[in-house]
C-alpha cells in the first residue's frame, strides 16, 4: 500500500484533451491548463465543463462559484488505528486530484485493467469532462473526542475550540442517522453523475478504514458566491442567497470565512468551518399560502427578489421603512431581518446550499427541503447565534423543519504533494 | 483459463462406530501407542478438549484418527497460517471415529477441534519436520490451492447429505423440535459451498429459493418451504414430499460438488460470493425470514469465503503480502463481530437493531473489498 501512495499516479485521461498532462496532475498543475491559461473564478463561473484547480491556498468548493450539483456525504472513521487513517487521507487525496482534472482514478482506471479485477474506476464518468468537480473535507468534533470521551486518534489536544458541537436549537427534529460524522466530503460539480461518481468511488477507496454514515444528493445551488453568477431560486419559489459572500469580496472573505493565524491551531488556518442542516420544507402547505403571506415571510418579492418596499433585487434593505398601516415593510419577523447581520453583529455566512427532492415521505408529500451548507470562520460568532434567533422568531418556521445537522472543520488548501488533512496529523 | 488434472481426494472420511471392533477389517486403524512416533496421530475429541497422542509428525502423508467422546457433533480441522485448511473431517457425532488422511509439507499448523462445530474450536499447535517442503514456485501453488479447495469441498458435501438426510427424517417423522435443531446446521454445510452449488444451473433455486424467487405457476420447494411451516405453523404437516424432494436434489448437488473441477480464479470468485451472499441477503435478514437463523447462515457463508481465500494463501503470499495482511486482519474482524451474537452452539435469532446490522454491514463491507481483489492478483502472471 506504502509503495502505491509513494509512486506518481498518472492517471487515465476521460478525454483526448487531456492525454499529455498526466504528469502535471502530479506536480499540481490541472491537466485542463496545459491547453489553456488558468481559469479565472469568472470564467469558471461560465466554463461548466472544464476543471477547477484542486491545489491551492484554500480548499476547493468553498468560494469555487457555485455549481449546480452536490452529492454530500458523512464518514464514520470505523479503523482503530491512526496510521490507517492516515494513509486513507492520502489515497482520497491522491484520487480527489484525479478525478477533479477529469481523470479517472487508479493505475488503470475504468476499463484497462485486468480482466480479472474489478476495474479500479468505477467508470460511470468514463467520456464526461471534469464539470468543475470541487472536493472538500471537513472533519466533525467526533473524530477528535467520540461520545464516550474517548481520544480516538491522538487529536484530542488539537480539536479547535471554534469546533464547537452546536447546540439544540428551538425546533430541531434531529435523525441522528443524518446527522454527524468523523468527516464529511462535499463534492459540487456542474454533472450530476461526476459528483455521484467522486464520491463512489472516495465511498470505496475508504472500505475498511471509513463507511459512509449519510449521503445527501443536491440539485439547483441556492446560492451564488460570484458575482459572475445569477441569484438562483430555492423550493419556495424565492430568490436565495442575494446577500450571501462573494469570492470578490477578498477582504470581507478574510474577516468572514476564512481561519486566520491565530485563531486557533495552526492547522486550520487558511479553512474554514462548515455547518451542514438537512431542512426539510413542506412545500405543500407554503403552495396553499397566498403570495403577500409568502413575500411578507421571507421579506423579499417572490418576482424580483427586490427587498420589500424596494424594486431591484441587489437594492439595500430598508429595516425602519414602514407602510401606510404603520408596520414594517420588512416585518420584524421575516427571515431577511432575522438573519441579516445588521441584526446579527455584523455575522455573514457564505452559503453554499442545495434543494432537494428526495422522493415522496409516504404520505403523498415530496421528500423536499433545502441542504444548507455555510462556511465561516467561526461558528460560534455566526452559525450559532445566527440560528438561535432564527429559530425563536422566524416566521418561516411553521414550513420548515430542521432534520439533519453536522459542523466540520475544514483545513487550508492542499498543497501539491501534501495530502487532506496532513498539518493536523504532523 | 488454467485447467487442473483430476485428482484423487486424499482425504477419507470412514465413520467407525465405537465399541465395534471389525477384526481384520483394513481400514481399521491401530491405536498408536504413547510415545509411538510414526503411525496414525490419534485424536480425542470431546466438548472441552482436544488431544493429541503427539503433536510432531514426518513431513508426506498423516492419518488422524479422531473419536469424538463427547456429546456434541465435533469437526476437525488441520489449518496452516491463516486458518488454511489443509485438510479436515466434518460432522463426526458423538461416539464415532473418523480419519483424516493429509499430505502436510514440513512447517507450523494447528489441530483443531471444533465441538459444536463453531468458533475458533480448541486449538493445539502440530509441528511438521521432515524433507517434503511447500512448493515455492506459484504455479505449484496455485494447483495445491485448487486440490485443497476440493478437498474442502467434497468433505463439505458429504457432510452436507449426512445432515440433510437426518433434517428430512426428523420432517418426515413430525418431530418439530429436532427438525428445527437440525435445519440450520444442515444449512451450514449448503451455505460453506455455496457457490459451488450454484453452479448447477436449477438445483439452487430448488433447494434454496425463497418464496419472493418463486416465479408464478412453479412450485416453491427447498429448505425455505419447509422452514415456513416449521416456525410458521410449528408443524410439518404436508412437508414430506418437499422433505424427499429437497433430499433428492441434494444428492444431486453433493454427486455434482465431488466432481467439480474449480480453478484457481474460480475459487477466488466464489470467495466474493460468498461475501456478496452476505451482504445482500443475510445483512438483511432475509434468507432465513420465519426462523431467524440468519447468523447461522452468515458464519458458514464467511467460513466458506475463508476457505477459498486461505487455499489460495501461499500462491497470493508472494504475489502481494500486504492483501494477505489486510484479509486476515478482516476475516477475524468479521468473526470477532458475529461471537457477539453466539449463543451455547449457535446463534441469537436475528432481528437486530438498525445499528447493529449497520456494524455487520461495516464488517462485511470492509472485507469484501479486499475479496475482490483476489482474482485480480491470482491472474497475474
Amino acid at each position: 500500500m506504502a509503495e502505491r501512495e509513494e509512486q506518481q499516479r498518472k492517471g487515465i485521461s476521460r478525454r483526448g484533451l487531456f492525454g499529455a498532462a498526466g504528469a502535471a496532475v502530479a506536480t499540481g498543475v490541472a491537466g485542463y491548463a496545459a491547453h489553456s491559461v488558468i481559469a479565472t473564478p469568472e470564467s469558471q463561473a461560465s466554463d461548466s465543463s472544464g476543471p477547477v484547480e484542486f491545489h491551492g491556498p484554500h480548499q476547493a468548493g468553498i468560494v469555487t462559484p457555485a455549481q449546480d450539483r452536490l452529492h454530500f456525504a458523512t464518514f464514520d472513521v470505523t479503523a482503530g488505528k491512526r496510521d490507517a487513517l492516515v494513509s486513507l487521507l492520502k489515497e482520497w487525496t491522491a484520487a480527489a486530484a484525479l478525478i477533479t482534472a477529469g481523470r479517472d482514478i487508479g493505475q488503470y482506471g475504468a476499463v484497462n485493467g485486468p480482466g480479472e479485477a474489478p476495474p479500479e474506476d468505477t467508470g460511470e464518468a468514463v467520456g464526461l469532462p471534469p464539470a468543475r468537480l470541487t472536493l472538500t473535507i471537513g472533519f466533525g468534533p467526533s473524530l477528535f473526542v467520540d461520545a464516550k470521551g474517548n481520544d480516538r486518534f491522538g487529536l484530542a489536544d488539537r480539536r479547535p475550540a471554534a469546533l464547537a458541537d452546536l447546540p439544540h436549537f428551538i425546533g430541531d427534529t434531529l435523525d441522528p442517522a443524518r446527522s454527524g460524522g468523523d468527516i464529511a466530503i462535499q463534492a459540487c460539480s456542474d454533472d450530476p453523475q461526476v459528483a455521484v461518481h467522486a464520491i463512489r468511488n472516495l465511498a470505496r477507496i475508504g472500505f475498511g478504514t471509513t463507511a459512509v454514515r449519510y449521503s445527501q444528493l443536491g440539485f439547483g445551488r441556492t446560492s451564488s458566491t460570484s458575482r459572475a453568477q445569477t441569484t438562483p431560486r430555492n423550493l419556495f419559489g424565492f430568490k436565495d442567497g442575494t446577500n450571501n459572500l462573494k469570492l470578490e469580496d477578498t477582504a470581507k472573505l478574510e474577516q468572514q470565512l476564512w481561519v486566520q493565524p491565530g485563531d486557533g491551531p495552526d492547522w486550520m488556518t487558511g479553512g474554514s468551518y462548515l455547518v451542514a442542516r438537512r431542512i426539510r420544507m413542506t412545500i405543500e402547505t407554503w403552495d396553499r399560502t397566498s403570495l403577500s403571506e409568502q413575500e411578507t415571510i421571507v421579506g423579499r418579492g417572490k418576482g424580483t427578489g427586490a427587498p420589500l418596499g424596494k424594486a431591484d433585487e441587489f437594492d439595500p434593505i430598508d429595516f425602519e421603512a414602514k407602510g401606510a398601516d404603520g408596520e414594517y415593510k420588512v416585518a420584524k419577523d421575516s427571515h431577511v431581518r432575522l438573519a441579516h447581520p445588521q441584526f446579527n453583529n455584523g455575522a455573514e455566512l457564505l452559503r453554499r446550499g442545495y434543494n432537494f427532492v428526495d422522493g415522496s415521505d409516504g404520505l403523498g408529500r415530496l421528500n423536499a427541503g433545502l441542504f444548507f451548507l455555510a462556511y465561516q470562520r467561526d461558528p460560534r460568532k455566526q452559525f450559532i447565534p445566527i440560528q438561535q434567533q432564527l429559530s425563536r422568531s422566524d416566521v418561516m418556521n411553521e414550513y420548515i423543519r430542521h432534520v439533519g445537522s453536522g459542523i466540520f472543520a475544514c483545513p487550508g488548501g492542499v498543497q501539491a504533494g501534501s495530502f487532506w488533512g496532513e498539518k493536523l496529523f504532523a | 483459463m488454467i485447467t487442473i488434472p483430476t485428482t484423487r481426494a486424499v482425504v477419507v472420511a470412514l465413520p467407525v462406530l465405537a465399541g465395534l471392533l471389525l477384526a481384520g477389517c483394513a481400514e481399521e486403524t491401530p491405536q498408536a501407542a504413547p510415545g509411538d512416533t510414526t503411525g496414525p496421530v490419534a485424536v480425542k475429541a470431546t466438548d472441552s478438549e482436544c488431544d493429541l497422542s503427539r503433536r510432531d509428525v514426518k513431513s508426506g502423508t498423516s492419518t488422524f484418527s479422531v473419536s469424538n467422546g463427547g456429546s456434541k457433533v465435533t469437526e476437525f480441522y488441520v489449518y496452516a497460517e491463516g486458518d488454511r485448511v489443509m485438510g479436515e473431517v466434518e460432522n463426526i457425532g458423538p461416539g464415532l471415529k473418523r480419519d483424516l488422511i493429509v499430505e502436510l509439507p514440513t512447517g507450523k499448523y494447528h489441530a483443531v477441534c471444533k465441538p459444536g462445530m463453531v468458533g475458533d474450536g480448541i486449538r493445539g499447535d502440530l509441528t511438521v519436520s521432515g524433507d517434503a517442503t511447500p512448493h515455492a514456485d506459484s504455479d505449484a501453488a496455485l494447483k495445491d490451492a485448487t486440490k485443497s479447495y476440493q478437498r474442502y469441498v467434497n468433505s463439505q458435501a458429504v457432510a452436507l447429505e449426512e445432515k440433510t438426510t437426518e433434517f428430512v427424517a426428523a420432517v418426515k417423522a413430525g418431530d418439530v423440535a429436532k427438525a428445527k435443531a437440525l435445519y440450520p446446521v444442515s444449512r451450514t454445510y449448503w451455505e460453506r459451498i455455496e457457490p459451488v452449488a450454484e453452479s448447477f444451473g436449477d438445483l439452487d433455486p430448488k433447494i434454496d429459493a425463497r418464496v419472493n424467487d418463486v416465479e408464478p405457476g412453479t412450485e416453491w420447494t427447498g429448505y425455505h418451504r419447509i422452514e415456513q411451516a416449521l416456525w410458521e405453523k410449528n408443524s410439518t404437516a404436508g412437508m414430506a414430499k418437499y422433505a424427499d424432494q429437497l433430499l433428492v436434489d441434494v444428492k444431486t448437488v453433493v454427486a455434482k460438488a465431488k466432481a467439480v473441477q474449480l480453478n484457481p480464479l474460480q475459487l477466488a470468485n466464489g470467495a466474493k460470493e460468498l461475501l456478496d451472499e452476505v451482504a445482500t441477503g443475510k445483512i438483511t435478514g432475509e434468507e432465513d425470514r420465519y426462523s431467524h437463523t440468519d447468523l447461522w447462515d452468515f458464519d458458514a457463508n464467511v467460513e466458506g469465503s475463508q476457505a477459498a481465500v486461505q487455499a489460495l494463501r501461499p500462491a497470493l503470499q508472494q504475489r502481494d503480502a500486504a492483501l494477505v495482511t489486510t484479509l486476515d486482519t478482516n476475516f477475524k474482524a468479521v468473526f470477532t463481530a458475529l461471537e457477539k451474537y453466539r449463543v451455547g452452539d449457535g446463534f441469537k435469532p436475528y432481528q437486530p437493531t438498525e445499528a447493529e446490522r449497520r456494524e455487520l454491514g461495516n464488517v462485511v463491507d470492509a472485507l469484501a473489498e479486499p475479496v475482490s481483489k483476489v482474482a485480480g492478483v491470482i491472474a497475474q502472471k
